[in-house]
């Protein structure tokens, strides 16, 4: 158990049933008064912001969270399903939990996901994936409209801007950070 | 590196004894290591043995200097209170305090307000204020006076009484009235509080449910704590007992009753103390928000 004289920025504690991190922290004493542990924190699992004022004596269940490299298996209805290679244990995860991510999930990519006990809370992707593009307009040449890009839909069904000479069956590099076009892969 | 800021620390220093010595204030040194300090109910020594801690506030040694007869003294010296640590707060800080004998609450009022318009004009460029969160507050022009029960009223429609039956006194300070005394322009003062939340002061002989107290706030930021002092060896006991009785009941340790102070509390003549935080008063000089900016070393630096 973490006490009030624990509490600091970084500072993972579960509150409600739900896992959250301090990201903010002070320490508030009027004269001869009793101490106040002011606190902001971030639910991991939905994100919201919550303000806390805690006093002495108060104490705190530590939210104990796992990353685990683990493989993308497949999508079923609205849940996805992640495999840890070591282990063989399965879990799933919601598409509410996913964010962007699913953009992104090929089967068989290995990404980190993140454990609160048995359940997975999140996951992150390698900062650059490869994608390839299924469907997109041809680019007419001598086409003097003056666009720079264009829409195109990779495998995984997200649409992007791409630039005109990207062609259908290309395989091309995509920033998951920002979602956008990195580069073609030469070959 | 702090170079700036360690400067402007040696100014004010140099500025607060100039202070002193130049309106005949004896400088004293008392033991940092003591046997007792005054049980408080919200205050926690650093214990060093079953005999000795480090002093909370140089209080009690320098009554006692009062008690045997001297009139105008001040100590800077480090104290020590356990767990307090914040962006306004570390363990171990620097204090100011000073005492007059023969005098109340109002002589220390305007002891502040020289003392913060001479260290502004020794230690600031031409013109420049104090500063908190980006305003300035100068100490100037005439400081505002407001009472405990009033800024609860004004900045949070609410009575201090009923705050403090709630448990909600420090959530209120905090989150409404200091708040409120941030948007002052000049330093002002909280004076009269409850007489719970003063225990080693005297109380207003018009009306025993207040205290002789007051705290300076610049910016918001609390800065000095001063007090008519409780000359009463049996009141101040009972408080002491009172105090320790809390503590048993929030689950604190009893704390050792500081037994040859209440002795020479009988000898002290009517007098009024204030300790003023250091680290704070330069933090105000350098218009920053964190007390780390002000020290050469914090707790976590080492």
């Amino acid at each position: 158990m973490y006490t009030v004289a624990d509490l600091k920025k970084g500072l993972k504690i579960i509150l409600d049933g739900d896992p959250y991190l301090v990201v903010a922290f002070d320490f508030v004493k009027p004269g001869k008064g009793q101490a106040l542990y002011r606190t902001k924190m971030r639910n991991m699992i939905n994100g919201s912001l919550l303000d806390r004022t805690y006093r002495s004596g108060e104490s705190f269940e530590p939210a104990s969270l796992e990353e685990r490299t683990m493989e993308y298996l497949y999508k079923e209805g609205n849940h996805y399903t992640f495999m840890d290679q070591q282990t063989y244990e399965q879990v799933v995860m919601e598409e509410d939990a996913m964010g962007d991510a699913k953009n992104y999930l090929l089967e068989n990519l290995k990404v980190e996901v993140m454990l609160f006990g048995e359940k997975a809370i999140g996951i992150s992707l390698p900062n650059f994936v490869n994608l390839r593009v299924t469907e997109t307009e041809q680019w007419a040449k001598g086409d003097t409209s003056g666009n720079d890009s264009k829409p195109a839909t990779v495998e995984t069904g997200y649409v992007l801007r791409v630039p005109p000479f990207i062609e259908e069956g290309e395989l091309i590099v995509i920033d998951t950070r920002t979602g956008d076009y990195s580069t073609r892969v030469k070959g | 590196m702090k170079s700036n800021a360690l400067w402007l620390r040696a100014k004010c220093i140099k500025a607060v004894r100039e202070f002193f010595w130049s309106r005949g204030f004896l400088e004293v040194e008392t033991p940092l290591l003591i046997p007792a300090n005054a049980p408080e109910e919200y205050i926690n020594p650093l214990i060093v043995s079953p005999t000795s801690q480090l002093q909370t506030s140089p209080e009690l040694c320098m009554k006692r200097l009062l008690s045997e007869g001297h009139q105008k003294l001040f100590q800077i010296c480090h104290c020590w209170r356990s767990h307090e640590r914040g962006s306004r707060h570390l363990q171990e800080f620097t204090m100011l305090e000073w005492y007059r004998s023969n005098a109340d609450y109002e002589a220390l009022m305007t002891d502040c307000e020289e003392l913060l318009r001479h260290v502004a004009l020794s230690s600031l460029p031409e013109g420049a204020t104090f500063r908190r969160n980006g305003h300035s507050i100068t100490p100037f022009e005439p400081w505002q006076r407001i009472t405990v029960q009033d800024a609860f009223e004004r900045f949070s429609h609410g009575s201090v009484w009923e705050c403090l039956e709630k448990g909600l006194y420090e959530e209120i300070l905090t989150s409404a009235v200091e708040p409120g005394l941030a948007t002052f322009h000049t330093p002002v003062f909280l004076l009269d509080y409850p007489a719970e939340l003063a225990a080693l002061s005297r109380l207003k002989a018009e009306n025993p449910r207040l205290a002789e107290r007051f705290e300076l706030y610049v910016g918001g930021l609390e800065l000095a704590n001063g007090f008519s002092e409780l000359t009463d060896p049996e009141e101040q006991r009972r408080r002491f007992i009172e105090a320790n009785r809390q503590r048993s009941k929030n689950g604190e340790v009893a704390l050792p009753i500081p037994e040859p102070f209440l002795t020479s509390l009988a000898a002290m003549p009517p007098s009024a103390g204030i300790a003023l935080g250091i680290d704070r008063l330069i933090m105000l000089t350098a218009g920053t928000d964190s007390i780390d900016e002000v020290v050469a070393f914090t707790p976590e630096d080492l």
